[in-house]
């Protein structure tokens, strides 16, 4: 018995041999990437000379370019639009669904989350198709059930437009969101409950009372990583309007001008300049949220 | 004033519990189907219009299969190659599959089964980079491949695949929670070494597991779109998400066309999914909760 205990404490070293590689492939991708995007946004680099310091100059162009803020506010009203209907109605479904006198869960839960695994450029394509305004579905169902004269050009108009990927950003995410409540719903104990109901309580003061406070880490993961998906926008936008962003940019999400102006325009300094206003804005957002989630229960 | 609020409702719940149950029984089961219905249509309609010709399409609303598929088909493989970047796809998609999860298998056997000093704090760490948005890197990953001459390459969608620290997380659950001590002090008892032990004994056990997670991981890297749209230049080596924005490019305004190369790119998702759905969302429940 001895023998083996102190085998196994020798061995404990060979841990660093089993996670090595990944810290080395998480350096050399993962890490290296972004301090590198970091010396670029710095510099003005067109991708084939060399890079040239320019201190902070990207930096201060962003901040006074206005296609910068028009994207930022795009980006942001979609996805506003379509997280709030997203937390809500899956929070509904969760607790819908978690109860067992429901037939068919198995299945509702399935064709919920279906559309979230559902490619996002094609999805966005699909969508693009079915809005169409002398070919799509949507206006041909309008006219033929006589709510509408003539077609609407749905795409030619800004609002529409963000409201239909913000519908899009829903349909792929609410499934998504429910399967990650009803996780959080089956992990409060139920005896919780049957005490709060032998002591009187009601359904109501049971949902304030037990459930909800008990879900708030997992409203807090889902909200989080909202924002960091929302921010990072790109293939439904990208593809519902063929790569443009139009009309007037007004479907061009951040990401897809960093894009433009990277990858399309090869001014890869400004590029990591706005990735990085991105990701600051992502960790005041995340930071925000921790802290008012965190101040309710005091 | 909430009590008395709620004391009210409760009497009149039991005061006609039944016809109320039964009724908002009803709303609930309606709202259940409406919802259904609007996830279900634009997938059906995707599929009814792609056979349907560009004619038809534009001139009133279809909801019944038409019969022009074959033709929409030809039209588009005179300058799509279409299984080609299904071929590229599942290269892609299959080879990071793999990879993340051999990797990520024997990252997370590491931090579960070996108490070597900084363990804790290295897996805080690999689950902060979770957090870190990937598109923060997309410059620099462009410039890493460039200078690598892997730019256009299927290695480099492929390879950074190995750091995925969600299947780490994932596995490493996995591991605690069914992988006793007691098979690998035997194992070393037995003589074996410590990589033989985590490829022919640990591995076999971790299958179940691991395969779940693999489907997840494997629709994740096929539905990547902005990777490949940036590193790969050459239309031969596009995967179908890409193929399917080129189709927009050369067909703009040929629907039925559009229809079906849409429709062709969803259709494996749809068929892995109706056979794999318990474990897929088995897998994502899993990862959510414990994160």
């Amino acid at each position: 018995m001895k023998h083996v205990f102190s085998n196994s404490i020798r061995k404990d070293h060979y841990g660093y041999f089993f996670i090595a590689p990944f810290f080395i492939i998480f350096a050399i991708f993962g890490l290296y990437p972004i301090l590198y995007s970091l010396y670029i946004s710095f510099t003005n680099w067109d991708g084939i000379r060399d890079p040239v310091f320019i201190g902070l100059g990207n930096y201060r162009a962003v901040v006074q370019d206005p296609l910068f803020y028009k994207t930022l506010f795009n980006t942001l009203f979609i996805w506003g639009v379509s997280v709030i209907p997203q937390l809500t109605v899956s929070l509904v479904l969760a607790f819908i669904l978690n109860e067992t006198w429901i037939r068919g869960r198995n299945l509702f839960r399935a064709v919920f989350f279906f559309p979230h695994i559902v490619t996002a450029a094609s999805f966005g394509l699909l969508v693009s198709l079915i809005f169409d305004w002398k070919s799509g579905g949507f206006n041909h169902f309008l006219v033929s059930a006589g709510w509408i004269g003539d077609p609407i050009n749905w795409k030619d108009n800004p609002w529409f437009v963000r409201l239909i990927i913000s519908s899009i950003l829903f349909f792929q995410y609410f499934g998504y969101s429910m399967i990650i409540y009803l996780a959080g719903l089956q992990g409060i104990d139920p005896v919780l409950n049957e005490a709060a109901q032998i002591d009187g309580a009601t359904r109501r003061q049971r949902f304030v009372k037990i459930t909800i406070p008990l879900l708030k880490p997992v409203i807090l993961f889902q909200v989080i990583t909202s924002i960091i998906g929302g921010i990072q926008i790109f293939d439904q936008p990208y593809t519902l309007t063929n790569g443009t962003g139009d009309p007037d940019r007004s479907a061009m999400t951040s990401i897809m001008y960093l894009y433009n102006v990277a990858f399309q325009s090869t001014r890869f300094g400004y590029g990591a300049a706005i990735a990085f206003y991105l990701f600051l804005i992502i960790i005041v957002f995340s930071i925000t949220s921790f802290v008012l989630s965190n101040r309710k229960t005091v | 004033m909430q009590t008395a609020e709620s004391v009210e409702r409760r009497l009149r719940v039991s005061e006609n519990a039944r016809p109320r149950y039964s009724f908002g029984m009803l709303l609930v089961y309606a709202f259940l189907i409406v919802l259904a219905l609007f996830c279900a249509i634009p997938f059906y309609l995707m599929l009814i219009y792609s056979t349907h010709s560009n004619a038809e399409i534009a001139s009133s609303f279809v909801y019944w299969p038409g019969g022009a598929l074959l033709e929409n088909y030809r039209h588009m493989a005179e300058k799509i190659n279409i299984w080609r970047g299904f071929l590229n796809s599942l290269i892609i998609a299959g080879g990071s599959t793999a990879l993340s999860l051999y990797f990520g298998a024997l990252t997370a056997y590491g931090f579960a089964k070996f108490r070597f000093a900084g363990n804790k704090t290295l897996f805080w760490f690999l689950l902060a980079t979770m957090m870190v948005p990937g598109q923060l890197s997309l410059i620099g990953v462009y410039r890493l491949f460039s200078a690598l001459g892997l730019l256009d390459s299927y290695a480099a969608l492929i390879v950074p695949a190995a750091a995925n620290a969600f299947n780490v997380f994932f596995i490493k659950q996995f591991i605690e929670s069914s992988v006793p001590g007691e098979i690998i002090e035997s194992a070393r008892v037995d003589g074996s070494g410590e990589f033989r032990t985590f490829n022919t004994i640990i591995l076999p056990i971790l299958a179940p597991a691991v395969s779940a997670l693999g489907i997840f991981a494997f629709i994740g890297s096929w539905n990547n779109f902005l990777g490949p749209l940036v590193l790969l230049f050459t239309q031969q080596k596009y995967p179908l998400p890409v193929v399917v924005a080129l189709v927009q490019g050369y067909y703009g305004m040929d629907y039925g066309l559009l229809y079906l190369g849409v429709a062709l790119s969803i259709l494996p998702i749809i068929i892995v999914f109706s056979v794999f759905s318990r474990q897929i969302i088995g897998s994502v429940a899993l990862g959510a909760v414990k994160g």
